[in-house]
């Protein structure tokens, strides 16, 4: 029997297992939008931007070991969901983007709502297809599937002219995929893992440094063997959160920018630096040449070979699976009759101890005046025991979300890490709802983040999503705040916003409970009373500290040990 | 340092603006850029002309290979190695010049394919570097239209780019 393209193309996501499609109608995707309608295995949630479409789509995916999946419609839906594509790019989400195009005979005559969606999204995605030919759908959508979630995850487009969605053809769903020009790799090589053991066991001053490829790899359970085999301080980034559980000992917290001063100072001072899953990026290592002053040989696992010396020089790369070539150096390290000096780890230990005296952890001063944002964070981890899905968007507030609440497990964080995109938090924490129904999700945000994607609390509506919004209102940009009082002599700029919504009505209007709270004596019973409503979205419009700041901070440009501890240094 | 770059990719629509908006979005010098389909017409073989750093050099060929339709690659500079490329000049042909034109044209081994009252055009394959000596050597005052193809490479022996 022939089928329509539209009707392929679901037949195609069925074939997936996709659950649920973060979308939003048009014109050009009005034949797939027919072949939903008609069949019930395949959900779609109705959003209100197709930014969040997309933001939507990546949170599922990044809470849970699935691909997320988004469709939109030609022209104006395309370019509204590019900066929720970027996104997933720069964070590695495995993504499939299905987007309606013009049909065929118009492309290229400047029809209505037409853009060149692959040529658009050409640099932010991980690969994307224009289907010409109905027959080419069924393949090109395994294609897509097998793109986005092998080897280094990332989104795929898959742009359908409306003809071609009504055209006809026989489906069949190809049972495996191969691409010539494609060949992700697995297993390290075994040559260099033997010798990767023989430099961590020969270590003076050893660092484990663990990024986003720990979670998107599945491998936590693998890092956390090799930590406490080895007895080596770990630390994660931004991105790598819970990749290693924040309560264990050998935990450094985390690095970079507003990283801890052990994990900074251990990142810089180390001998032997096992990089696992990380790119070394900008805001970790912050200057190159002040890292490089002081010598370290580097060990650097990473399934992307564009990942391995691209900032800094790599004594040892090997390019596989983190789980796969941890697996193995595990095996090599359990063989070997050798272990890491005594001595010597003792005296490494007793340095990063002292350093982690000296940072004095992170610490803030709390006051019985007003609410501070860490103190918010702190309570938020109490009172959901550690075990919540948390989201954020970009600012102050997230990086006390990533300081402040202790992962233990991975997936439980996502953030906008690369891109930094502020109104990533509320869409995010829907995905994350859907594909973990009955979970605590709490998304972490600011009064600039969320008036991003505002509009998405009638999704959560319409869905009965319960998410917990807390929102850290500070009253202003406060990121941006903090570089202008730092590197601007305090002239605030555009970063202070007049006319703030009644947030507490705005949630009501929406249909969700909302609640201020303004003293800090409040925090904890406000928290415990939202959370115990399970059944409701609660918006929670914190007061905080306006003139609070995020220390530490490596400040740009400087190098790892030259960090600001706080306001008193 | 310049490199010379050959690679194999998919004969599709869009490969080539990959690659050429890798090099813009990255930053990455691009002094030639020569592509055709080969013997099997699912393929296209690219020559780049590239220049850069060690470390900026090693980006290329990784981000190069990271894309998908990207089948094969090689940095033929690494090795022994062919390089030719194609050139049609047009000249200002008249009076004393005409002989003189024409005997450049054979000490570089390039041939006259036309002939008019007033100009030749000249066809001249070679190393990049040849083709620059003879523009040098006729002179910018002569030279009414250049054409290039960008250098095609080519492994010697046993280096072979094939999938
Ligand atoms: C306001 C703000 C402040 C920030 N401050 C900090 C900060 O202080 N500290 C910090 O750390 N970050 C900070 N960031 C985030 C930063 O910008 C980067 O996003 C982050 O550091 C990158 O994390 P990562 O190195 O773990 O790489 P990711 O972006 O998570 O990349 C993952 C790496 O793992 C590889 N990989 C993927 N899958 C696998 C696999 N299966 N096997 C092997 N390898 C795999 C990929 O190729 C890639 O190289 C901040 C961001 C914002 C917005
Ligand atoms: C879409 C987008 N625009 C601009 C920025 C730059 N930016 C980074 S943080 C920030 C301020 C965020 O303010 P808010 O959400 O209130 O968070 P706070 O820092 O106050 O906690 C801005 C404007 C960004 N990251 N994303
Ligand atoms: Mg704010």
């Amino acid at each position: 029997m022939e089928l329509t393209g539209a009707e392929i193309l679901i037949r195609c996501l069925q074939e997936e297992q996709v659950e649920y499609v973060f979308g939003y109608p048009g014109g050009a995707v009005l034949f797939i939008y027919d072949a939903l309608f008609q069949q019930d295995k395949v959900k779609h949630v109705l959003v209100r931007h197709e930014q969040a479409a997309v933001h939507a789509a990546d949170g599922y995916a990044r809470s849970s070991d699935r691909v997320g999946v988004a469709l939109v419609t030609s022209g104006p839906g395309v370019t509204n969901a590019v900066t929720g594509i970027a996104t997933a790019y720069m964070d590695s989400t495995p993504m499939v983007v299905i987007s309606g195009q013009v049909p065929t005979g118009a492309i290229g005559e400047d029809a209505f709502q037409e853009v060149d969606a692959v040529g658009i999204t050409r640099p932010c995605v991980k690969h994307n297809f224009l289907v010409k030919d109905v027959k080419d759908i069924a393949p090109t959508i395994k294609k897509a599937f097998y793109l986005a979630r092998s080897g280094r995850p990332g989104p795929v487009l898959v742009d359908i002219p409306k003809d071609v969605s009504n055209h006809k053809t026989t489906f069949e769903y190809p049972a495996s995929v191969a691409i010539r020009s494609y060949h992700p790799v697995g297993k390290g090589d075994s040559g260099q893992i033997r010798h990767a053991a023989q430099m961590l066991l020969e270590a003076k001053r050893p660092m484990i440094y663990a990024g986003g490829g720990v979670v998107l790899s599945d491998a936590s359970a693998q890092l956390a063997d090799l930590v406490r085999l080895l007895d080596f301080p770990c630390t994660n980034t931004l991105m790598g959160l819970g990749g290693f559980p924040a309560s264990d000992r050998h935990f450094v917290g985390m690095l970079g920018m507003h990283g801890t001063y052990e994990a900074n100072m251990a990142m810089q001072h180390c001998d032997v630096l096992l990089a696992v899953g990380a790119r070394f990026d900008d805001r970790v290592i912050g200057n190159v040449e002040h890292f490089a002053e002081v010598p370290r040989r580097i060990i650097h696992i990473d399934i992307d070979p564009s990942s391995i010396a691209k900032r800094v020089k790599v004594d040892l790369p090997i390019v596989g699976d983190v789980k796969l070539v941890l697996d193995e150096l595990l095996d090599v390290l359990r063989g070997s009759r050798q272990i890491p000096s005594v001595s010597d780890m003792s005296a490494w230990w007793k340095q990063v101890d002292e350093w982690r005296a000296a940072g004095g952890r992170m610490c803030y001063r709390n006051s019985s005046e007003i609410i501070k944002p860490q103190f918010v964070i702190e309570k938020l981890h109490e009172i959901t025991g550690g075990e919540a899905f948390i989201t954020t968007d970009v600012g102050q507030h997230q990086m006390w979300a990533a300081q402040y609440y202790k992962f233990d497990q991975p997936r439980h964080w996502v953030t906008s890490g690369g891109l930094g995109t502020m109104g990533f938090g509320l869409p995010a924490a829907m995905g994350v709802q859907m594909v973990n129904p009955g979970a605590t999700v709490a998304c972490v945000t600011g009064e600039g983040s969320i008036q991003m994607n505002i509009q998405e609390l009638s999704t959560c509506k319409q869905f009965h999503l319960p998410i917990k919004i807390i929102a850290l209102n500070n009253g202003y940009l406060g990121m941006v705040r903090q570089w202008q009082e730092f590197f601007h002599g305090n002239r605030y700029s555009e970063t202070y916003m007049d006319a703030l919504p009644d947030f507490v009505k705005l949630a009501e209007a929406y249909g969700h409970v909302g609640m201020r709270i303004e003293k800090p004596a409040d925090v904890e019973a406000a928290l415990k009373e939202a959370f115990a409503r399970k059944d409701d979205l609660v918006f929670m419009d914190f007061r905080t500290d306006p003139t609070e700041n995020v220390y530490p901070m490596v400040p740009g440009g400087k190098g790892l040990s030259q960090i600001i501890l706080s306001e008193e240094l | 340092m310049r490199h010379i770059i050959s690679l194999l990719m998919e004969n599709e629509a869009g490969a080539l603006s990959r690659v050429a908006g890798l090099f813009s979005a990255r930053g990455y010098n691009i002094e030639s850029l020569s592509v055709a389909p080969t013997e099997d017409p699912t393929l296209s073989r690219m020559t780049i002309v590239t220049s850069g750093s060690d470390a900026v050099i090693e980006q290329i060929n990784k981000q190069l290979n990271k894309l998908v339709d990207v089948a094969a690659l090689i940095d033929l500079s690494e090795g022994e190695h062919l390089e030719r490329e194609l050139m049609l000049v047009k000249v200002r042909a008249e009076g004393d010049a005409r002989e003189e034109l024409k005997r450049m044209a054979d000490t570089f081994r390039g041939r006259i394919i036309d002939t008019a009252d007033h100009t030749y055009t000249i066809e001249l394959t070679g190393s990049c570097a040849e083709l620059d000596s003879l523009l040098e050597k006729i002179g910018r005052e002569l030279i009414l239209e250049t054409v290039r193809t960008g250098a095609s490479g080519i492994g010697r022996g046993d280096r072979i780019l094939k999938l």
